[in-house]
Parts: C-alpha cells; sequence; structure tokens
C-alpha cells in the first residue's frame, strides 16, 4: 500500500454553488511531488470538474498562484513532502473575487498595472538615428531586481491593505513602477507619479513586508515602495519650494 | 487619483521614527531607571538653564515633538488596520493628541 | 454562462491569523507607548516652566511605582521600535558605493553606532 497524503481543496461552481466548501481527496505522495502535480493527478484521475491556472512548472509564468495552509504559495513550488503526514488546505489567492474553484478574478490588477504606465518614457525624444542607448552594468544593477516580477499575485494575496482597501494600487504594480524609474533610460517619473504618489498608490502602504517575503523570485515590492515614498516626498517638497520649477 | 499631500504627514512620521530610534530608549533609561535608582540627578536648575538656551530648546522640542509626530500617524494607520475606519474621529484622535503635547511641549519652552 | 465572482470577507481579526500579521501589530503598537512617554517628557517641560517645586513633584512622580512601571514598560516597545526600524533602513535607503550596493548589515551597523554614540553623549550631558 504506497503512501498517500490528503488534500481539502475549495470548491465553487457558480452556477450551483451559493457559496464555497471544501472538498476532500486522497492522493499519492511522491517525494518529489509538488502541490500542482497532486491537482493535476486529482484532474486526471479523481475529478475533472477541478479548475486552476498553470502553466510553466518551473516558478516563472506566475499561473499557479494559490494559498496553501493558508500561505499564498506557487503550487508549483510547493512541496508534498513538506506537509508529509498531514491534510495540505488549497485555496484561491486571498484578496481576489473567486471566479471558480482556485481561480481569482484578476482584472483589477491588470488595470492597475497598466496605470502605472509599465513602459520606458523617453526623457527626450530620440531619432533612431541617433544609436541605441548605452545601459552601463551599474546602472542596470540599480533596477535589475525589480525587473523579476512574474505578475503572480501572491504579494497582494499577502498584503493585508489590499485586503483592507481594493483600490489599493499594489505591491507588484508599484514595485514595477519603481523598475521603469529607476531605469537610466526612462524620464517616466512624473508621468507615473499621479497614480504611484497618489493616496492609493504607495501612501496605502504601511510597510508590513509580507509581500516581500512571500515573493518567489525576491524582488522586494516593500523595498520600492518605501524608495518611492522617499523619492515622492522630496519631489512633493521641491514642488512646494519651487513651485512648477522641476517639471 | 491624484498627486497626494501625504508627504505633509509622512515626512514628520519618518523623522519622528529616526530620533525615537536614537533618542527616546536613553531618555527612559535616565528618567526611569536611573533618575529612580539615584545615579542620576535632574536638577532643576541644570535642567532649566538647558531649557533656556535657545539650542536646548531645539533639543528638547525635537525629542518630544518628532516622535509625538510619529506615533500620532502610525496610531492612524494601525485604527485603519484594526477595522477603526479612516474617518474624521479618527484622524482628531491622533494628531489631535500629538498637537497638544507637541502644543505643550512649545509653550513651555517659550517660557522657561 | 454564468459568472458570479464570490469575494470573501477581510475578518476584523486577520492580523491574529498569521504569526507575521501579529508580529507586525506589535510592531506598530511601539508608537503607543513611544507617544505615551513623549506625553510625559511634555508634561515634565510645562512642569519644568513652572518652577523648582513642580519640576521637583514631577521628578518625585517619575520615581514613584507607577512611574516606573509605566516607563519600564515604555522603554520595553521603545527598544522594540529602535531595533525594527534600524532592520528596516536598508530596504527604505539602499546605498550604493562604487556601483556595488552596500550591504544591509553596514547600514544597520552604522545605525547602532549612531544609537550608542547619541545615549553616550545624553547621558555624559546629564551628568553620568
Amino acid at each position: 500500500m504506497s503512501e498517500i497524503i490528503m488534500l481539502e481543496v475549495l470548491r465553487y461552481h457558480p452556477e450551483t454553488d451559493s457559496e464555497p466548501y471544501f472538498q476532500r481527496y486522497t492522493v499519492p505522495y511522491q517525494d518529489d511531488w509538488v502541490v500542482l502535480d497532486a491537482l493535476n493527478h486529482i484532474k486526471d484521475h479523481l475529478d475533472a470538474t477541478l479548475s486552476y491556472r498553470w502553466s510553466c512548472h518551473m516558478a516563472v509564468c506566475g499561473s499557479c498562484g494559490m494559498t496553501i495552509n493558508g500561505e499564498p504559495k506557487l503550487s508549483c513550488h510547493t512541496f508534498l513532502r513538506d506537509y508529509r503526514g498531514g491534510v495540505i488546505r488549497v485555496e484561491p489567492l486571498d484578496h481576489f473575487p473567486i471566479e471558480r474553484d482556485l481561480v481569482i478574478v484578476m482584472d483589477s490588477f491588470m488595470d492597475k498595472l497598466g496605470s502605472v504606465k509599465p513602459w520606458l518614457i523617453p526623457k527626450q525624444d530620440k531619432p533612431l538615428s541617433s544609436g541605441e542607448y548605452l545601459q552601463s552594468p551599474g546602472e542596470l544593477g540599480a533596477f535589475h531586481q525589480y525587473t523579476q516580477c512574474i505578475n503572480c499575485l501572491l504579494c497582494y494575496a499577502a498584503c493585508p491593505q489590499c485586503g483592507l482597501n481594493e483600490d489599493f494600487v499594489g505591491p507588484a504594480a508599484l514595485a514595477l513602477a519603481h523598475r521603469y524609474n529607476l531605469d537610466s533610460r526612462d524620464g517616466g517619473k512624473d508621468a507615473r507619479a499621479e497614480v504611484v504618489a497618489s493616496n492609493e498608490g504607495i501612501w496605502e502602504c504601511t510597510f508590513v513586508g509580507a509581500c516581500s517575503e512571500v515573493c518567489p523570485k525576491h524582488v522586494d515590492p516593500a523595498a520600492a515602495i518605501q524608495q518611492t515614498k522617499i523619492s515622492a516626498s522630496v519631489d512633493w517638497l521641491k514642488d512646494l519650494l519651487t513651485p512648477g520649477g522641476h517639471r | 487619483m491624484a498627486r497626494s499631500n501625504k508627504p505633509i504627514l509622512w515626512l514628520p512620521f519618518a523623522g519622528g521614527g529616526l530620533v525615537a530610534a536614537l533618542i527616546t530608549p536613553v531618555l527612559i533609561l535616565i528618567t526611569g531607571i536611573l533618575v529612580p535608582l539615584g545615579v542620576l540627578h535632574l536638577r532643576y536648575e541644570t535642567l532649566a538653564a538647558f531649557a533656556h538656551h535657545p539650542i536646548g530648546k531645539l533639543i528638547l522640542f525635537g525629542a518630544v515633538a518628532l516622535p509625538a509626530w510619529h506615533a500620532a500617524h502610525r496610531l492612524r494607520m494601525t485604527a485603519h488596520d484594526l477595522g477603526l475606519g479612516g474617518g474624521i474621529a479618527v484622524k482628531t484622535a491622533c494628531y489631535g493628541t500629538a498637537g497638544l503635547v507637541i502644543l505643550a511641549a512649545a509653550t513651555a519652552l517659550i517660557v522657561i | 454562462m454564468s459568472r458570479r465572482p464570490y469575494l470573501r470577507k477581510v475578518e476584523r481579526n486577520w492580523w491574529l491569523q498569521h504569526p507575521r500579521y501579529i508580529s507586525y501589530m506589535i510592531r506598530e503598537l511601539t508608537s503607543l507607548f513611544v507617544g505615551l512617554y513623549c506625553a510625559l517628557l511634555a508634561v515634565g517641560l510645562v512642569r519644568l516652566s513652572q518652577g523648582h517645586s513642580a519640576w521637583d513633584g514631577f521628578v518625585a512622580n517619575l520615581s514613584s511605582p507607577i512611574g516606573i512601571s509605566v516607563q519600564l514598560i515604555c522603554l520595553v516597545f521603545a527598544i522594540y521600535h529602535s531595533v525594527t526600524w534600524f532592520a528596516l533602513t536598508p530596504k527604505a535607503m539602499p546605498l550604493m558605493m562604487k556601483d556595488e550596493p552596500v550591504p544591509g548589515i553596514v547600514i544597520v551597523g552604522a545605525h547602532y553606532v549612531a544609537w550608542a554614540a547619541v545615549s553616550a553623549v545624553v547621558l555624559i550631558g546629564a551628568g553620568i
């Protein structure tokens, strides 16, 4: 009799259910399996009606974010062996509406991401003939860690302010804004400030730090936001002391 | 969405956090342990002379006002976290109390 | 096909449900005790402005059992504030030296040195 492990998975089918409920499954235990493997086993052999997102199975696509025993994690990055002998509770990410089973509605995040203008806004228009932007390793190093975000939304699930205020722009979007603000090729900090330095932007953050703790790519959005608070405050002072001057 | 004026609250909060971190513990050590133990004596003449000097006034004011503001802003945010909302009542309680503390300190220092 | 997204409510006691958030709440509540001590200092300054005997009364109250107990609690929380504040500084103010980031521990260490220096100056000034 080979070893098994129990999964307790949140189910929700809007066409039949008035609210979510938990369903238990018994799944083979394998040392090298992750929770995603267990979910795939459920879908392939036990219950084809279970819905969930996944893709790369290697923690680079950001699709499989879920709440596993109360913790926001990538299901492809969470090993069964760390829960051996127990019950693994699998739920959708916190702070997002549940579409179906483990699938969340992430439209609000897509809007927030777009709102911070996550693209290079050049300081001046440069014709193609003037050649490419040059960037030293040091200049790249200044923003490199903030390029690593895979939009997995674990940070939004971990952040209490995201739970308390659904309008909060949120860690990943603000970290991405910071990535562009720090890029030596970029001149768009003021254009982004309308959203980034608004009350729903950086100022909703109270530096809980949970976002950075759960980030699978070590982006450190908390650091990005605190640095932006300082930079936005300096800009605010400059505006106060030299009206219209620095822009 | 528009640029917020939060920095006016946040800058003194940040400064107050640093002042509180660097100075408050040693002050409590003095007033809460060393003076009761009799190791240090805060003599009226010495303290009044220090508070009479403009630099002394500045230092004493900074050591009281900035951490008080820090506490007010932080407790306002925490009240929101605890589900007490972010309305006018919370803001008045927090910044109002700090305001009274700061006003009391300022008035006393002006008089000394 | 009927969509009916279900948003789970955030409980009022959300912060009690994970050690990480309990820790955060304790960290934030340090400011209550820092603020309380500032109020105490403000009272002290008012007493100082009221003259010799008012000041002496204030100092006597500092040394009362209630005075000492309250201040000791404030001291514990004030120290925890310092420790957590210093730990977070490298994230808020990363430093670069010649294109390399200064290690966080150096930034934190510099704050502890400053803490010791300021404390020493205040203690010496107070007549230790």
